[in-house]
């Protein structure tokens, strides 16, 4: 496509086409990024317009921080709950609905409903759920367990969030699954049968090796939703009882905006996207060394 | 041995079953609660209503200024969906047909930010637009949406130019198109299938967005449905009835969406994630 015209059309096109996007990518996710990097060696308090530079000072008061890294642990728990939980629970319901089932499309569409809405609607719901149904249930049958709310419990009120979010994304995960076993190839499975190998292992063997690219994306997605999530902590727990189930996310808000120590709280937030980031893609570059050809 | 699979058959749609039902009983006990009064919910809040109180609905209607947060969410949804879509297919289009090496390092800065969560860049954004006197603004918000959006919309956009063959832009080319013409008549149009796809994981994320509509638009006439929604549980906890209503009048207009256009939002978000 060898076109002959002047220097300046085709800066017209290149502005037509790539201007509003580079524009608002630059202007909303790497001025800030930069800038935020920037405001980790200052003191700004939120109000004043004016901040002076402290140097390393801002990152000496992250690892000194105490309820930081005592929400990172609490947050490294529920990840990794919530990813085993989510994948493995994701995993068998794919695999049963792609077995040709009667209604299997109703089941996926039951089981994706939790993923159309968001997070503070769903924490709000197993709010009720956890505070009345449950207690009601547990009062009226004797159930030990459920006869004092599981929110007001600090230990119970962190598996109250693992249980939510396995509800939440096991469905979301469920449909990457389905698309992965449905791309496995009849052939080779037939084949092996042919040759004598029973379900397990035709499952072990040649079904799961096959199926590595889905496992990368969901662990992937489950991991950086697991780090990141705010909205069902703030409407289910709100981090209580007694901070017992603020999570690293809800921690960084509370720190930049509700302590007003912006400097520190964007230290803590970067250094939570770097530690994330190396998990993820030290994830994604061992788990392509699994995948194979079929 | 046919007997036997039928039997497994069955057992597997009964399991199934089961974990369906605990999976949806959540959406049926609020959707029974929403309708009862306060004492109905707090000493039987399993049963099915026996009186009907629809004022819970027009509380919840009237406190969450349901009608206008609901236009809110819709103009914002809607807009940046638009405009993701669009600008996204014109970058990924221009970025596979002149693939200079500017071009290349563009795309993977592109394709590497997707690894910065939200939460790393929050405080900055809410001091920069802050002090340009930009928050409080719907048309703000959606031009941060574009900005966040746009990177993954590229790359999933990115995938699929490719694929469409360059002999069929040389021809109309030929023909007459200009460029522009060319991507909006020939192009656009082929992109249709990865358009959808691009679309429903946006309305996805955008309709249902806490976070960011929450540091951006502090003016309560500004707020989105999950906004409202939050706002109106942490000023009315008087009574249950509605609080349940205000929590199904925020799910019901996703939930008639989803009864239409249901396959074609499970296939978008297998499409979305295969890449």
């Amino acid at each position: 496509m060898v076109t002959d015209k002047g220097v300046w059309s085709r800066l017209r096109l290149r502005l037509l086409f790539t201007g509003p996007t580079l524009f608002a990518f630059i202007a909303v996710m790497i001025v800030p990024f930069l800038y935020g990097i920037y405001l980790t060696f200052t003191n700004w308090d939120g109000i004043s317009t004016t901040q002076s530079l402290v140097g390393f000072q801002n990152y000496g008061s992250v690892f000194k921080d105490a309820e930081f890294w005592k929400s990172f642990g609490l947050t490294l728990k529920y990840v990794l709950f919530t990813v085993v939980f989510i994948n493995v629970l994701a995993f068998l319901l794919a695999y049963l609905l792609t077995k040709g089932l009667k209604g299997q499309s109703f089941f996926r569409a039951g089981f994706f409903l939790p993923n159309l809405l968001g997070g503070i609607v769903l924490g709000f719901i197993w709010q009720f759920i956890f505070n009345n149904v449950l207690v009601f249930m547990g009062q009226k049958m004797g159930i030990g367990l459920f006869s004092t709310s599981w929110l007001s419990d600090p230990n119970r009120a962190f598996w109250t969030l693992v249980i939510v979010a396995v509800w939440q994304y096991a469905g979301y995960m469920m449909v990457i699954y389905v698309a992965g076993l449905t791309g496995v190839p009849g052939d080779i499975l037939e084949a092996a049968s042919i040759d004598g190998a029973n379900g397990w292992l035709k499952m072990t063997r040649m079904t799961i090796p096959l199926m590595v690219p889905s496992f990368i994306v969901c662990i992937f997605l489950s991991l950086q939703r697991g780090f990141m999530v705010y909205d069902v902590n703030l409407a289910l727990t709100k981090g209580g009882p007694f901070k017992s189930t603020e999570l690293v996310s809800m921690h960084v808000y509370q720190k930049a905006f509700l302590s007003r120590d912006y400097g520190v709280g964007q230290a803590e937030a970067l250094v939570l996207f770097l530690i994330v980031a190396v998990i993820t893609l030290l994830q994604v570059y061992f788990s392509k060394k699994m995948e194979v050809e079929a | 041995m046919q007997r036997f699979k039928k039997q497994t058959s069955w057992l597997t749609i009964i399991g199934l079953s089961v974990i369906l039902f605990i999976f949806i009983v959540p959406f049926v006990l609020l959707l029974f609660n929403s309708v009862k009064a306060n004492k109905d919910i707090t000493s039987s809040p399993l049963t099915l209503p026996t009186s009907f109180v629809f004022s819970n609905y027009s509380i919840a209607l009237d406190k969450m200024n349901y009608f206008h947060a609901f236009a809110n969410s819709v103009i914002i949804t809607l807009f940046s969906v638009l405009f993701i879509s669009l600008f996204a297919a014109m970058t990924a289009h221009y970025f596979v047909r002149h693939d200079t090496k500017f071009n290349q390092y563009t795309f993977l800065l592109m394709v590497a930010s997707m690894i910065i969560p939200f939460q790393a860049i929050m405080i900055p954004l809410v001091k920069i637009y802050g002090s340009l006197n930009m928050l409080n603004n719907k048309w703000a918000l959606i031009f941060m949406y574009i900005g966040f959006g746009c990177s993954l919309a590229i790359f999933i956009y990115h995938g699929f130019v490719k694929s469409i063959p360059k002999e069929l832009e040389e021809a109309a080319m030929i023909d007459g198109c200009t460029p522009t013409q060319t991507f909006f008549r020939i192009v656009f149009p082929v992109l249709m299938p990865t358009t959808a796809t691009i679309t429903i994981l946006n309305v996805l994320w955008i309709w249902n967005d806490f976070l960011l509509p929450s540091l951006v638009l502090v003016d309560p006439l500004q707020r989105t449905l999950p906004l409202s929604t939050f706002n109106f549980y942490g000023t009315y906890t008087v009574d249950y009835g509605p609080l349940m209503a205000s929590l199904v009048l925020s799910i019901f207009p996703v939930v008639i969406i989803y009864l239409f256009a249901q396959k074609y939002i499970i296939q978008g978000v297998m499409q979305g994630s295969v890449k």
